[in-house]
């Protein structure tokens, strides 16, 4: 037992567990909410990475979590895609969140090729963000978009239904919104960091 | 003046070969049914023992397995003109002669920079598109076909130097008037540099005006007196295939080639293309046609490929197709798209055009669109497919979904958040609504823009979503 291990040896052998995470970088994408940048550990969206947002009935507050993101953007002259979203954009309404809607590309896709078409804009790396709504969309798929999201250093939105939070996921960070008895966001999953024990609420957008 | 020749020896055998490559022996052969004649062969074909002007029942007795493709006068005629229409890229004079194009250079070199450099691209040009070719430059038109003939990258750059270079040129490959050809080797005189020596008047007395003419020509006394060709306004490229094609991954090659003609001919007119019909010719004059349109006029070969393809993925085949057709009219000046110089996308990244393109040559035409906002205050007319949106912020609280069309509220009594705020217009258009908006939360919690009817809070009717 006279050899000596330098600690720093064992360290870079990656041997010994140290108790604690990785630091995550603070990342460049702040969601406009201070109260959930607080509690993300990169001070926001994770950069480059796929997030989920599990909602329980649509109109609950989900655009109203990503459209201060899609304002920053879209105004740093950066494109945005939506992916077959479930009801019309109302134009009046999305402008009066600071949107500018000559970035914003729709695009109608059927069915089987919403994920295709989410994957063809994430790896493009010419879109800041993309978000999607699949209605059939498991395991490796969202790996898939993950990979794109990391290909194409865009920000990966999927929304689903709350149904899907028992199913494990690849995204870097899922947030499940709850509206009764007040709007509030649940952090089920956040890569780097302890998920916080309580709910950050979300302000209405009238009031 | 400076004049690049470009001669194509083996024109018909090239256009064939390069959207057919194969290793085996092949030969073009013309002439009457009874006596057909080799006129063109490839390499496969020459090693086994194979000559231009062979019998082919002699090359038959030779060798007994070898393609003969009869030789298409209009299709030599074809590719002639397509690649002066490449050419047309580096000049805007340019000429055809027989197996030839010529072109003046003299001003090009500001911008392409000294003939080395502009031959090595010329040569790059025509070598993608699978032609061979024998180049040379002189200071007229004429003189530079004749070097072409004698040996591949003469250049020739100023007329003192011309009648030197042409001096050893044997009168056999001087393109001199056939009659001179044919008498002048019997008079002991073997060269070109012979016949300028020659006094002109007997030349005149023996031989007549056209001889004369003939060498100013090449000097340079006589302008050259060629007909400038200009680039059609419609590009129409015809592909027959060999066989007939019943599956379509089959006519993936001769779609990459014909795409990628396309786009040579677009670089030289320095245009696009926004439109362009790919039709698939079947039996006894039916045809399929798949056209394929752009947002924006491009060029870029792979791209024009891509979106062609696409499209040619959702067509079924009824039939056999025995020949393609790529017929492009509306060509529109080209706009390359302006980049930031602190761009902060990727390097690789695929320019947003690139990808809505993609898109819809695989989802369809209508199914990429952006959105602006109309005038109209009706909410089912308020916004319509737009690029620009020059419109004032509407200063009422608006959803951010809006339902295709209002559907009934069910479940309890909503909370009223916000309103009323009346909407009542389109008496003159038919459209006519009269209706009171408010935002109002619904027991699932959901925050709702819904209307009633003036002045009552019940019959609630849900629009769109605060989502």
């Amino acid at each position: 037992m006279n050899a000596v291990v330098p600690l720093s040896a064992l360290l870079d052998a990656r041997q010994v567990w140290r108790g604690r995470a990785h630091e995550v970088p603070v990342g460049d994408q702040p969601t406009g909410w201070c109260a959930l940048d607080a509690v993300l550990p990169a001070g926001g969206w994770p950069e480059a990475s796929l997030s989920e947002i599990l909602l329980p009935v649509d109109g609950v507050g989900e655009l109203r979590l990503v459209l201060p993101t899609l304002a920053r953007l879209t105004q740093g002259q950066r494109h945005v895609v939506i992916v077959s979203p479930p009801y019309a954009p109302c134009v009046a309404g999305w402008r009066q969140q600071g949107v500018d809607m000559r970035r914003v590309e729709f695009v109608d896709a059927g069915e089987k090729d919403v994920l295709w078409a989410t994957e063809q804009c994430l790896r493009s790396g010419s879109c800041a963000a993309v978000l999607a709504w699949p209605h059939h969309a498991d395991d490796r798929a969202l790996r898939r978009l993950q990979v794109a999201a990391v290909t194409g250093q865009a920000l990966a939105f999927v929304f689903r239904d709350r149904s899907h939070l028992s199913n494990a996921s690849p995204a870097a960070l899922r947030l499940e919104l709850e509206a009764p008895p007040r709007p509030q966001i649940w952090v089920r999953k956040c890569r780097g960091g302890a998920v916080p024990a309580h709910a950050i609420p979300l302000p209405r957008s009238v009031h | 003046m400076l004049w690049a020749c470009i001669n194509l020896p083996s024109l018909a055998l090239d256009g064939i070969l390069r959207r057919r490559p194969t290793e085996g022996p092949l030969v073009l052969v013309d002439g009457p049914i009874n006596a057909r004649t080799i006129v063109s062969a490839n390499e496969t074909a020459r090693a086994a023992g194979l000559y231009v002007g062979q019998r082919l029942s002699a090359a038959q007795a030779l060798l007994s397995n070898f393609e003969a493709i009869p030789y298409d006068r209009e299709s030599v005629d074809r590719w002639h003109r397509f690649l002066a229409a490449v050419a047309y890229r580096y000049s805007s004079e340019v000429s055809l002669l027989p197996h030839a194009i010529v072109l003046e250079v003299s001003k090009s070199m500001g911008l392409f920079g000294p003939w080395p450099r502009l031959e090595f691209l010329l040569r790059a040009d025509f070598t993608d598109l699978g032609f061979r070719h024998r180049m040379a430059a002189a200071p007229t038109a004429h003189a530079a076909h004749v070097l072409t003939t004698v040996s591949d990258g003469q250049a020739v750059l100023s007329s003192d130097t011309l009648r030197n270079a042409l001096q050893r040129v044997p009168i056999a490959k001087s393109r001199l008037p056939a009659n001179a050809i044919a008498a002048l080797p019997s008079m002991g005189i073997r060269t070109l540099g012979q016949v300028l020596a020659l006094p002109r008047d007997g030349l005149r007395r023996r031989f007549g005006a056209e001889l004369l003419a003939s060498l100013d020509r090449l000097t340079g006394d006589l302008p050259s007196g060629l007909a400038l060709y200009r680039p059609p306004d419609i590009f129409d490229l015809r592909i027959e295939l060999l066989h007939e094609v019943e599956n379509q991954s089959a006519l993936i090659f001769p779609v990459r080639r014909m795409v990628d003609d396309l786009a040579a001919y677009l670089a030289g007119r320095d245009g696009g293309v926004q439109r362009f019909l790919l039709r698939l010719k079947h039996r006894e004059g039916r045809f399929t046609d798949v056209p394929v349109g752009l947002l924006a006029s491009e060029r870029d070969g792979a791209m024009l490929f891509e979106f062609a393809r696409g499209r040619l993925e959702h067509v079924t085949l009824p039939e056999p197709v025995l020949a393609l057709r790529l017929i492009a009219r509306d060509l529109p000046a080209f706009v390359p798209a302006g980049r930031d110089l602190f761009d902060e996308q990727p390097a690789n990244a695929l320019p947003i055009e690139q990808v809505r393109e993609r898109l819809r040559a695989r989802l369809g035409d209508g199914a990429v669109y952006r959105l602006g906002s109309t005038q109209d205050p009706r909410p089912e007319r308020s916004q319509r497919e737009a690029t620009h949106d020059e419109v004032p912020i509407e200063p009422h609280p608006r959803p951010t979904w809006l339902l295709p069309r209002p559907l009934p509220l069910r479940g309890g009594e909503p909370i009223i958040l916000a309103g009323p705020e009346r909407v009542e217009t389109g008496w003159w258009d038919g459209g006519e609504v009269c209706r009171d908006y408010y935002v109002i939360e619904t027991s699932l919690g959901q925050e709702a823009w819904a209307f009633c009817a003036p002045d009552e809070q019940t019959g609630w009717m849900i629009h769109g979503w605060f989502a």
